[in-house]
């Protein structure tokens, strides 16, 4: 019954905020200089003042502003956030073609950082000053302090040019014409470099985040506690160490989950992978304001919801941390 | 890095080697092309949208009456014939027959009409300037069409090019609004392929039009267009044999020696006749000391064009201080006062103003946009800004996107920013726009100086509604002359796109609109 209390509360300032961040943003994209209609301008060459004041009109940019806020506040409760002034067609569909490539990207970087990033921190944490822990310490901030699209850019030259192994770019190949499991494989072929590159740099942070996380609590006095009662080191591990290093984890891992649809920008540019991330850069450069507010929109709503997810889990793992609404 | 030496070789066999595809050799019909098309465009269909990319992709599936060969002939496409009186008042195309949408319906004279009458003054600028010099247009048959002028507008032949002039379905498009026209989605032409599939973000897919009214033609079975958004990656595609063709600007230019050395690869600079490139610097005469004519001419000689060429440019492109490019025809070289690089004459010409170096050498401070185009733009912002230094005008370089830059040089708040346009063959298109001061316009090819030059103004006004070729030559060399003079745009170079093919790739670029042309006679070695 808290819990259900504890969610409608949340859900209800997930709604305000959610409110303001629509607000928000309609105003941040318009402080960029220049409009759609001036980007079309750039691009043709010259068009007369004319044409581009029959442009602002067929857009709506015409109208003073807080007409175009009432329209797209009014519009967006209804999840409809218009067309896209670039490609004409309405925004949601352009984002929701878009959204599988992202989330099976994201995705599979998330669940290879999580993986990989909690087992090698655990590891490093439990050799801490041996040899294992100075590779993989060493190892993870290599990668953390490698920029995404150098490593992209090195693995493409390697994987890609050298040895001729993995595809350079896309999602599938064109004209492959595949179907069943031979596209699922393929698919696969061409996922494993924007994956692992995109999971490296946050397998490095999961790597320093739960080592130190696992060292801080394995000397805490209840660890030795347990130790002194004489307690089996595996049951230590398990239930007290980990369950406790793991809250700061979580925390990242939620706040990273927010970020699946719109943070893949660099790695999606370098693969040519066709996602929601490279659809906002676009739609930055070209002022496409509808598009750009859509997808900002569903990024946020994103960071809410992994965040509302985040503190449920916190409860459930850690019973001391109360639920309030 | 190669030498001079090997430099020059390499550029005379470039001038030399044929155009890709001009070979002794039996076209072959079939096979799969695949290109890039950077960036991915809003749209394919050329009647709705025209940008570069789209222009690309579009030019395959819909065509103009006419277009142009490398010498800017106009040569028939649905236009089987065309004249044009004397006096530059009637125009009569005759059109080809038997010719059919790619949904079985037939092209005829109607469709014409309200493509030039309605559709395309609707949608584009460019379009609307042009086809308002026409009094009527009239379908006197299914096969003719006759257009009546207000007054003499002899570059209207120009814009019925496939992208210009596109020619829009009647039967899809009358009476709807052509933004929201479902057929823009998959867009209905008479050209040589037909649009099979668009995956956002991955490619394009067109494949032949088995009913194309060119006997035998397309060679090719099919074109993907692959979308990859990244300069690093475009080159991959590239060397690793994933796509056939890169043109100008899918890389850097000095990318483009490194991927020419690879085995069977072939380059070519030719197919941008028709757009007529040439890159400058705006300068904003409203400010001081860009007001003083001394001041501009001393810029201009302070600037090796030669260099931006061989070092920035890699070799491609041609040097040019004038305002015209060499392909457009009423380019008149005999009259331009020109400005070698002489950083000498350029201080002589600042100490004669009186602008003495001040502080760490100092003689005048400007804000410069470099075009935020890629890499090779940036660096000739960096040279500008070496190059000036060592004259003493500081140059503080504002980096900024593309709709910023658009509107902060239209609101006049710039000194100097680099650019460059399309300049098309006839002057009265783009060229005039540039210059004149009567005409209001927006854009990055507009008058966007101040400069104001009333005799130029009427000149060019005067030249673009006379038929009489002699006065329109006479005409326009007294403008180049005038405006060589008067350095209103600091003109650097001719922009040189080459454009990149696998061996096997034949008859790429046929006629001045290279790889923009419709690739019907394009094919592909076994």
């Amino acid at each position: 019954m808290r819990h259900l209390e504890f969610l409608a509360g949340r859900l209800f300032k997930a709604v305000l905020v959610m409110f303001g961040i629509i607000v928000l943003n309609f105003f941040l994209v318009r402080l960029a200089p220049g409009d759609p209609a001036t980007v079309l301008a750039g691009e043709a060459g010259v068009v007369d003042p004319q044409f581009m004041a029959e442009l602002r009109a067929r857009y709506g940019l015409d109208q003073p502003l807080y007409e175009q806020l009432a329209i797209y506040v009014s519009r967006a409760a209804t999840l409809d956030f218009g067309e896209s002034y670039r490609i004409q067609r309405p925004a949601m569909d352009l984002i929701a073609e878009r959204l599988p490539a992202t989330l099976l990207l994201s995705l599979t970087a998330f669940a290879l950082a999580i993986v990989l990033g909690v087992t090698l921190g655990v590891l490093a944490a439990r050799r801490v000053g041996r040899w294992q822990d100075m590779v993989i310490t060493v190892a993870a901030l290599v990668f953390f302090a490698m920029p995404l699209f150098w490593i992209g850019l090195m693995a493409i030259l390697l994987f890609s040019v050298q040895l001729g192994w993995l595809p350079a770019y896309g999602m599938e190949t064109v004209g492959g014409n595949y179907s069943g499991v031979g596209r699922a494989f393929d698919i696969a072929r061409h996922l494993v470099l924007p994956a692992t590159t995109l999971g490296l740099f946050y397998v490095a942070v999961y790597v320093r985040m739960t080592r130190a996380s696992v060292l801080e609590v394995s000397q805490l006095d209840f660890v030795r506690t347990a130790r002194a009662k004489g307690i089996r080191e595996a049951r230590i591990w398990r239930r007290h160490i980990l369950k406790n290093a793991l809250l700061p984890v979580i925390t990242l891992a939620s706040l990273q989950a927010g970020a699946l649809v719109g943070g893949a920008v660099v790695t999606e540019t370098v693969f040519a992978w066709p996602g929601v991330g490279r659809l906002a850069f676009d739609a930055l450069g070209q002022r496409d304001y509808n598009l750009l507010l859509a997808v900002f929109t569903v990024t946020s709503a994103m960071v809410i919801l992994f965040n509302l997810i985040a503190d449920l889990v916190y409860s459930l793992i850690d019973p001391r941390i109360e639920v309030k609404g | 890095m190669i030498s001079r030496r090997q430099f020059g070789a390499l550029s005379t066999a470039l001038a030399l080697s044929p155009v890709p595809g001009l070979r002794a050799e039996e076209p072959r019909q079939g096979g799969t092309l695949n290109a890039i098309v950077q960036p991915e465009p809003p749209a394919v269909f050329i009647g709705i949208n025209r940008l570069g990319p789209s222009a690309y992709v579009g030019s395959k599936i819909s065509e103009g009456l006419l277009t142009f060969d490398r010498n800017l002939q106009p040569r028939p496409v649905l236009a089987q014939s065309w004249e044009v009186s004397p006096d530059g008042m009637t125009y009569v195309f005759r059109l080809r027959q038997g010719v059919t949408w790619h949904d079985g319906r037939p092209f005829t004279s109607a469709d014409v009409v309200y493509s030039i009458t309605e559709f395309l003054p609707k949608v584009f600028s460019r379009s609307r300037a042009a086809f308002s010099n026409v009094e009527r247009v009239s379908a006197p048959d299914e096969h003719t069409v006759e257009l009546r002028m207000k007054h003499p507008f002899p570059g209207l032949l120009t814009v019925f090019e496939r992208s210009g002039g596109t020619m829009v379905p009647r039967h899809l498009y009358e009476g709807t609004d052509p933004y929201r026209n479902p057929a823009n989605e998959r867009p209905i032409g008479t050209g040589p392929f037909k649009f099979k599939e668009w995956r956002r973000g991955s490619f394009i897919h067109l494949v032949r039009n088995e009913n194309y009214w060119q006997p035998g033609r397309p060679y090719l079975d099919e074109i993907y267009f692959h979308i990859v958004p990244d300069a690093n990656g475009r080159s991959v595609a590239f060397e690793t044999g994933q796509v056939d063709v890169l043109r100008g600007g899918d890389v850097e230019w000095f990318e483009i020696r490194r991927l020419m050395r690879a085995e069977n690869v072939q380059v070519t600079e030719a197919g941008w006749e028709y757009q007529c490139p040439l890159a400058w610097f705006n300068l904003n005469l409203r400010n001081p000391p860009l007001d003083d004519v001394r001041f501009r001419r001393a810029l201009s000689h302070a600037i090796d064009r030669n260099f931006i060429i061989r070092t920035i440019f890699s070799g491609f492109g041609r040097p040019s201080d004038g305002p015209m490019t060499q392909s457009m025809p009423y380019c008149d070289q005999s009259v331009w006062t020109r400005y070698p690089y002489n950083p000498r004459a350029a201080t002589a010409l600042l100490d004669e103003m009186g602008l003495r170096p001040g502080k760490g050498g100092v003689r005048a401070e400007l804000r410069f946009y470099p075009l935020p185009y890629g890499e090779t733009w940036l660096r000739l912002g960096d040279y500008l800004r070496e190059r000036l230094g060592a004259i003493g005008v500081r140059l503080n370089i504002v980096s900024v996107d593309m709709p910023t830059l658009v509107q902060r040089v239209n609101a006049g708040d710039f000194d100097i920013f680099s650019n460059f346009v399309y300049l098309t063959p006839d002057p009265a298109m783009n060229f005039t726009q540039v210059y004149r001061s009567d005409v209001p316009a927006v854009g990055t090819a507009a008058n966007l100086g101040g400069y104001n030059n009333p005799r130029v103004t009427e000149m060019l006004s005067q030249a673009e509604r006379t038929q009489d070729q002699a006065v329109r030559k006479r005409l326009y060399s007294e403008v180049q002359k005038i405006l060589t003079q008067d350095v209103p745009i600091l003109w650097t170079h001719e922009v040189g796109f080459p454009t990149l093919s696998r061996g096997k790739v034949h008859n790429l670029i046929t006629t001045g609109l290279g790889t923009d042309d419709n690739f019907a006679d394009t094919w592909l070695a076994g």
